[in-house]
């Protein structure tokens, strides 16, 4: 069996399923898989002047809400920080709020 | 020269009257066509409040221009805008390329699947009526709260 690798080898995905079906046992709250807003809504644009977009990725402190919390993509979150920090620049977002 | 296109973003203080405001409007376009630029599109967003105080200012009054031009322009425009003191702030972002980017990944978006709609025997374009109706996403929203770490 030149190929073969049996169970033991590969990835490990057998391993993998066991270990989450484990912790879903122990924490049974469902999370929904996080989608980029930006992918799934398909925004090519992300600009700095449309408050209204980028409002809900300004949680209340000012900071710029952190990827693995809003699910989006690397790509996009890029893009956002970007438009983020221009639209504080001309103050239509705060940098701080406390 | 390279033209490239730019927007210029400035914020004047809220008792600005409208004479006043057009008057800048007229410097800058006076700038602008001295180095052989144009000015392509201008949007007044009138008064707003701003997101944190700049010097003794809670509102502004918002302009934006959109201006075609090379880099010289808008280095000269910069310069005058941060000594006029009537302008309490202003920003310039190129757009050009950006814009670029957008337009290609949208028609490229669009061909794409018109592509797949002809392949399984649909007319290219979206007919109305047809496929989920928005209401269904209601209340997919819940990618804000609770914190994952």
């Amino acid at each position: 069996m030149p190929f073969g690798q049996g169970r033991s080898g590969g990835r490990g995905r057998g391993d993998k399923k066991s270990a989450d079906k484990q912790q879903g046992q122990r924490r049974p709250m469902f999370r929904r898989r996080k989608v980029c807003k930006f992918c799934a809504d398909k925004i090519d644009d992300i600009n700095y002047k449309d408050v209204k977009l980028l409002a809900p990725f300004v949680p209340e402190r000012g900071k710029i809400l952190p990827r693995r919390i809003s699910g989006t993509c690397a790509m996009h979150q890029r893009k956002l920080q970007t438009a983020l920090k221009r639209a504080r620049q001309i103050a239509l977002i705060p940098y701080v709020t406390d | 020269m390279a033209q490239r296109q730019y927007e210029l973003v400035y914020i004047l203080p809220p008792d600005t009257t409208e004479q006043q405001a057009t008057e800048l409007h007229d410097q800058v376009a006076a700038v602008v066509s001295r180095l052989h630029g144009q000015i392509e599109k201008t949007e007044n967003w009138g008064r707003r409040k701003l997101a944190y105080e700049i010097g003794k200012f809670k509102d502004g009054v918002y302009v934006l221009d959109v201006i075609n031009g090379d880099g010289e322009l808008m280095k000269e425009l910069d310069r005058r805008l941060k000594v006029m003191d009537q302008v309490v702030r202003h920003m310039i972002v190129r757009v050009d390329e950006e814009k670029k980017v957008v337009d290609r990944t949208r028609t490229k978006r669009q061909t794409e699947s018109e592509r797949r709609r002809v392949r399984r025997g649909l007319p290219p374009q979206r007919q109305p009526g047809e496929g989920r109706s928005s209401e269904t996403e209601e209340g997919d929203d819940d990618r804000f709260d609770g914190v994952e770490v």
